[in-house]
């Protein structure tokens, strides 16, 4: 309701800072100079949802991040530590804080299997061109989910995107599935280390194996196990 | 069917030719961590010559293909039916996560585009695209790919020289050299022997014995297992 009455305003509020402006624009001042004046900051919103489709793989606070024409990471190309570290241990702190960043919000909680989260995050940055996000499943040891240099100007208001994604390797850390390797609850082990022992590669991930399925060293279970795709994202632009 | 029939008489009307050559820039990517591509066939042919279709039995030439990686018989197949073919555009083998790509310009009615490689290791696992109407409007599309299993070799996991041959059971090779020895086999049959969506190696923790040859944690996929992007210019 409050949404919708919102947006019965907004094109009064847009009038009045028309006329407003125009008021000015062609004003010839007494120095017979034509003002230019700055142009308004176009505020840009964009609201995130996503479902956590797995049966058993929280996923780490989510980060939803605006910023220029580059991917935070290529299948095939090494990862970058802030990834590493989001998709070892799922802290997002220095991915979000990468140079390339113009804008960000982070999830404040894990997304539990079968919960959903919105996230809005605004800018008015004219560069902040693309959008990405990321997650951790965090029973695993080094897998992640997300979308990456989503050309945002593809959306127009109000007009939602949906897509179903599937789950990436950092290859950063070997999938050991050993107990003390992995941050979830399913083990309770150590997230991030600086060491990469693994193919040092991005690549779509193999799934895990677990105890029941013939890793007998692994700390997982059955119940661990996932399949392509693991989230649904929807991405609303809002203004 | 009606709908395309419907679009090329709108185009012919607005003065444009639909039905002519298209430049085609395609890439593929192997989407895995540690399975490789033998040798990729594209072809870009007639609705009625697909190089192979789920639910039906495998031909003798994409049996070579899955078994071996050998795609000279699906090339002679589509050269008789004037499709246009690329082959090999990795100079080999496509490794885990990398790209090739390549031009393709298809030629008057060959209207779709399909591609085919073996995965290594599988017995007689590969990754497919079958039949992907071509746009008519230029643009970049996007095309997620499964792995299939031929149904032509029972699935036993097993490194055996000299098994890339029709007919000779075992997985020919595992090149990223990390596959096991000693294994008694994961099965020796073939229940399903139509070409299907390929359940996935299961591989085990022993690497010299166990019932594979191959690594749970390392050699098993999740779909999809390549992405093409085709640039129709």
């Amino acid at each position: 309701m409050s949404i919708y009455n919102i947006k019965g305003l907004a094109p009064l509020a847009l009038v009045t800072l028309l006329s407003a402006c125009g008021g000015s624009d062609n004003d010839i001042d007494n120095d017979g100079v034509i003002d230019t004046p700055a142009p308004m900051p176009v505020e840009m919103s964009y609201e995130v949802t996503v479902t956590n489709l797995t049966y058993a793989q929280p996923l780490s606070p989510l980060a939803v991040v605006l910023h220029g024409d580059s991917a935070l990471w290529t299948v095939g190309e090494m990862a970058s530590t802030p990834l590493e570290i989001l998709a070892e241990g799922g802290d997002n702190s220095e991915l979000i804080a990468m140079e390339s960043i113009l804008a960000s919000v982070s999830g404040e909680a894990a997304v539990g299997p079968g919960a959903s989260t919105t996230l809005t995050v605004t800018t008015t940055d004219e560069m902040a061109t693309h959008l990405s996000i990321v997650s951790m499943l965090v029973n695993t040891n080094d897998a992640f989910t997300g979308l990456t240099a989503m050309d945002l100007s593809s959306l127009t208001v109000d007009n939602p995107q949906t897509w179903t994604l599937g789950v990436y390797d950092a290859g950063t850390e070997a999938n050991s599935e050993l107990a003390g390797t992995i941050p979830g609850p399913a083990d309770g082990g150590t997230g991030y280390i600086a060491e990469r022992d693994d193919v040092d590669f991005v690549a779509m991930h193999p799934g895990v194996v677990t105890m029941d399925d013939g890793l007998s060293t692994s700390v997982l279970t059955q119940a661990h196990r996932f399949d392509n795709p693991a989230i649904k994202l929807t991405i609303t632009r809002k203004q | 069917m009606k709908l395309k029939s419907l679009f090329a008489v709108a185009a012919l009307a607005a003065g444009s030719s639909a039905v002519q050559a298209q430049d085609l820039n395609i890439t593929v990517t192997n989407l895995t961590q540690a399975i490789y591509f033998t040798p990729l066939i594209t072809a870009a042919h007639t609705a009625d010559n697909q190089m192979f279709s789920t639910g039906s039995a495998a031909s003798t030439q994409l049996q070579a293909m899955a078994e071996g990686g050998d795609i000279s018989g699906l090339s002679t197949l589509l050269t008789g039916v004037n499709a246009d073919i690329n082959e090999n555009p990795a100079g080999g083998l496509l490794a885990p996560a990398m790209s090739t790509s390549f031009m393709l310009t298809n030629s008057e009615n060959n209207d779709y585009l399909s591609l085919t490689a073996m995965i290594l290791p599988s017995n007689d696992g590969f990754v497919g695209l079958d039949s992907w109407m071509i746009p008519e409007e230029a643009g970049t599309y996007t095309i997620y790919l499964n792995a299939y299993d031929a149904g032509t070799e029972a699935n036993n996991e097993l490194v055996v020289e000299g098994s890339g041959a029709p007919g000779v059971a075992g997985i020919p090779a595992a090149p990223g050299g990390d596959a096991g020895t000693g294994g008694t086999g994961v099965t020796s049959s073939e229940g399903n022997t139509m070409v299907h969506i390929h359940r996935g190696n299961l591989g085990d923790d022993n690497l010299s014995g166990g019932s594979s040859d191959l690594t749970n944690n390392v050699h098993r996929w999740l779909n999809p297992v390549a992405k093409i992007t085709v640039v129709v210019m």
